[in-house]
């Protein structure tokens, strides 16, 4: 029987889960739409911030310090693969930048892999955050209460830096139309070093403040990938509020459907993805002509 | 070059099978080993008609290749059916009407969503089969008891059971299967496979219905999966429920693109790279579970360098070898074949651009009860609205039958829009557009060019990659087969009237020396020719050329203005040009567009002397001189 306790604390679940996805999308969706690369490395490198966080936290046992170095790491990562390998695939065709993405993810996983087997790892949560808080009617791990709250800031910044920045104008005009980013005389190569680093920061991020809720293994990212997958084609390509809208969709959709059934929770959010291809092919906040 | 033999590849590949079980023992490799490449290349054949040919991604073949392995796994394990071969061809037939519906939903969108929405469908059926389907799949145990294949042949049976013993039921599987995919990529549908991934847009402006050919390609890819599923089972007397994991589809993809894409081999070779490689730096060399970064790092660097792969690689070489080695040889061949299309004419003036004066023009399609009375294409109140800027505005437009009628307007005067309206590749805001007495207002681009509408594009849309002769094929097999039909197994010179028609063309555009040169390696004045060719070939009884002549170097103006005038005979044309000199000695009569309006429209000389159409082009200039 599913009390209102439950279903409160799924709902709660799935907003957590939301915001995630929403973060992690939106890395990959402003990287899509600016470099026009979709990064199949985007679940591998959410993994790696998870890591590199653990590494850091080890170290200095400061979970504050693991999501710094966590995040920061995702950055240098994200700006020397665009350097050294991406920038070479724009003018080829997307099956080749598809697979090098690809190709790259697996070199992280296998990686991590190797230097940390296939064990998992935990970092717990910063003392202030740990136990339970009580909400009235349920109780709720605080950890996760603050992950929302933590994601939502996370969110915020980035869109502070798309929509109130001189660098976010020119990613979104970049995103609307690259060539004439071009042609007014901006180094566009310079600026999709600097969207391929802060999307790998998100997800880095995402990936760290994800760490002391759910067990590290070299292969959390995959599933996380196909997800953001779902999000981005629900949200629209491209599309920041998409990807935000998508999200906090699809982790209710899986919190939710898990609820009553963990079985189904793929089938659902898929069976969400078709409507939304149906009725809308190009995604809820998508336009035309961004393929 | 190989291929050019009937059966060559074929044979090869039938000695190569059978010398397998012979030779590789010898040098110590497992014959579970080469069972397991075997599965594998022929689940890649399809994936490569999919990948290679048509140029769809798919990181979701893992549903299906699971699809088939467990309905046949569940037939014979679990539901006693007796007949292996029967259970996998019905895996097969299970895994294509799988196929059929998920490419309805994954063809919706076009590349990069292509790919995420195959990962995503594929991720669902991993899940139901662990949860919702379990009782019937085993869930995360599989289905044990899967029998291998016998035959009983009325005097002895036949049984095949593991190792080397199955070894030949798989090489005739894998041997079936690579003669199906050959006959299926030189087929009429194999050729708009490769337009599709060359340039989809032209594919479809040419008359293909390339949806429907895209799920075809994505069904013919589920089979190939379905069967070989089947045979996974077979070949393990266990179904894995693994088959169904994203990885399964990833190592597809890795081996097809190692191996080499878009050339059948590939995934055989790829997975024999893999497997081997596998075996050779867990066992030997000790790695254990760092082989896969080996690995994962081996493909990095094979798609940043050597972008079609290991076969791929020595298709390149052979070419740079054979061209370096060859050049004398060479030169001379390609210096003395243009003399081919011009018996009458000095060599050097035939070199470029001449044509043979004998060249017939190719007849445009003759529709029963066509009235030459009736205007070909009529236009009215044609409007077209981008947001708040007018392109079009309420153009009226009549073409009689074979006229030749010229357009002109300065630059922004809307004349592409109104034959991208014409033409149906975008609606108009408002109006109707009448051809040949049928209203095709609305319709698709698809369907106007197989009614004998068609036009060659301002900026080349060609088929890069492939031959003149292939490019020019492509677009007679639409006027020849319709939008859609599903000739497989058909060889392209089997089909009536084809050859010539290419031939024809080919003439007409005296691109006949250059017949087996891809594209990519034509100078600029013969692609915009090769341009009109395509229109051409595709035999349309309204042909509309979007500035033919731009670009071209005065001497291939002279010659194509030859040529348009030559091809005009006993048809209907439209063309848009900003060489005046040429439309007014082509054209009979000329409408002038300026600022998305029908300005004027009249004979050449009426055109020439009227001060509207003066002022349009020189307007300003009196303006212009006051100030300064």
């Amino acid at each position: 029987m599913i009390s209102w306790p439950n279903f409160l604390s799924q709902l709660f679940n799935g907003l957590a889960q939301g915001a995630l996805l929403a973060l992690i999308s939106s890395g990959l969706t402003i990287i899509y739409g600016t470099l026009g690369v979709l990064n199949l490395a985007h679940g591998a490198m959410f993994m790696l911030g998870g890591y590199a966080g653990y590494v850091a936290y080890e170290a200095s046992g400061s979970f504050v310090v693991a999501v710094i170095a966590g995040t920061l790491f995702l950055g240098i990562v994200g700006v020397v693969m665009e350097r050294v390998i991406i920038r070479h695939f724009y003018s080829r065709p997307p099956e080749d930048q598809l697979l090098v993405t690809f190709g790259l993810g697996i070199c992280f996983v296998e990686v991590v892999r190797f230097f940390f087997s296939s064990l998992t790892k935990t970092v717990p949560p910063p003392r202030l955050l740990t136990g339970i808080t009580s909400l009235g009617i349920m109780v709720y791990p605080t950890y996760r209460l603050a992950l929302v709250g933590i994601v939502a800031l996370a969110l915020l910044a980035l869109f502070i830096v798309l929509y109130r920045t001189r660098l976010g104008m020119i990613v979104r005009a970049g995103i609307e139309d690259s060539l004439m980013v071009d042609s007014l005389g901006i180094d566009v190569y310079r600026v999709f070093m600097v969207v391929f680093g802060i999307g790998a920061m998100a997800a880095g991020f995402a990936g760290i403040v994800n760490a002391p809720v759910v067990s590290l293994t070299p292969d959390v990212g995959e599933a996380i990938l196909v997800q953001t997958f779902v999000v981005v084609v629900i949200g629209g390509v491209g599309s920041f509020t998409g990807a935000v809208l998508g999200g906090l969709i699809a982790g209710e959709i899986i919190s939710l459907t898990s609820m009553v059934n963990p079985g189904y929770a793929y089938v659902m959010l898929f069976a969400a993805m078709t409507l939304v291809l149906v009725v809308r092919p190009h995604g809820l906040l998508g336009t035309r002509g961004r393929e | 070059m190989l291929g050019q033999r009937r059966f060559l590849i074929e044979t090869l590949t039938a000695i190569g099978l059978i010398a397998v079980p012979f030779v590789l023992p010898y040098l110590g490799s497992a014959p579970n080993t080469v069972n397991r490449i075997l599965v594998w290349g022929l689940f890649g054949i399809g994936f490569d008609i999919l990948f290679g040919y048509t140029g769809l991604l798919s990181f979701g073949q893992s549903a299906l290749y699971g699809t088939g392995g467990f309905v046949a796994a569940y037939l014979l394990t679990r539901a006693g059916f007796p007949h292996v071969i029967l259970a996998l061809i019905i895996g097969m037939i299970a895994a294509a009407i799988v196929g059929c519906l998920v490419g309805l939903i994954a063809l919706r969108r076009t590349g990069i969503y292509f790919a995420m929405i195959t990962v995503a469908i594929a991720e669902v059926f991993y899940f139901v089969e662990f949860n919702p389907l379990s009782a019937w799949t085993g869930g995360e145990n599989g289905l044990p008891g899967v029998p291998t294949p016998s035959f009983y042949l009325g005097f002895t049976t036949i049984h095949f059971t593991s190792g080397w013993s199955l070894y030949p039921f798989l090489a005739l599987c894998y041997f079936i299967g690579i003669v199906l995919a050959l006959r299926i990529v030189r087929s009429p549908v194999g050729a708009i496979f490769s337009a599709i991934r060359e340039n989809p847009l032209r594919a479809a402006a040419l008359g293909h219905n390339i949806h429907a050919y895209k799920l075809t390609a994505f069904v013919v890819a589920a089979a190939y999966a379905g069967f070989a599923g089947g045979l996974l089972g077979v070949l393990q007397a266990f179904m894995p429920p693994e088959a169904f994991t994203f990885d399964t589809s990833g190592q597809l993809v890795i081996q097809t693109a190692i191996g080499g894409r878009g050339t059948l081999f590939g995934p055989l070779l790829g997975a024999a790279v893999w497997l081997f490689l596998q075996d050779f730096l867990q066992a030997t060399l000790g790695l254990g579970a760092a082989w896969k970064l080996v690995l994962g790092l081996v493909f990095v660097l094979l798609i940043c360098f050597l972008r079609n792969g290991i076969i791929g690689g020595f298709k390149d070489l052979y070419r740079y070898l054979r061209s370096t080695r060859g050049t004398p040889a060479d030169l001379q061949e390609s210096a003395s074949l243009p003399g081919l299309g011009a018996d009458d004419e000095p060599t050097a003036a035939a070199a470029e651009g001449a044509r043979n004066p004998a060249a017939r023009p190719i007849n445009p399609r003759h529709h029963a009860g066509t009235d030459a009375t009736v205007p070909v294409l009529q236009a009215t109140g044609l409007t077209k609205h981008y947001g708040g800027v007018i392109a079009n505005a309420d153009i009226d437009f009549t073409v009689n039958q074979g006229e030749l009628r010229g357009i002109i307007g300065p630059n922004g005067a809307g004349k592409s829009t109104f034959f991208k309206m014409l033409t149906c590749e975008v609606p108009p805001t408002s109006g109707k557009i009448v051809f040949e007495g049928r209203d095709i207002t609305g319709m698709n681009v698809v369907d106007v060019c197989q009614l004998g509408l068609t036009k060659s594009y301002q900026v080349n849309q060609l088929f890069n990659r492939l031959t003149v002769r292939e490019n020019v094929t492509i677009a007679a097999l639409a006027e020849r087969r319709g939008k859609f039909r599903l000739d497989m197994l058909r060889s392209p010179s089997k089909i009536s009237g084809l050859r010539e028609q290419v031939e024809r063309t080919l003439e007409l555009v005296n691109l006949t020396a250059r017949r087996d040169t891809p594209v990519s390696q034509l100078a600029y004045g013969e692609k915009r020719r090769l341009e009109v060719g395509l229109a051409l070939a595709a035999s349309p009884t309204l042909l509309l050329l979007d500035e033919p002549l731009a670009g071209m170097s005065p001497g291939e103006r002279a010659e194509t203005v030859k040529l348009l005038k030559s091809i005009s005979q006993g048809r209907t044309m439209i063309i848009i040009d900003h060489d005046m000199d040429a439309l007014f000695e082509l054209a009979e009569r000329i409408t002038v567009l300026q600022e998305g309006r029908v300005l004027v429209e009249g004979k050449p000389d009426e055109i020439k002397r009227n001060p509207q159409v003066q002022e349009a082009y020189l307007g300003g200039m009196h303006e212009v001189q006051v100030t300064q």
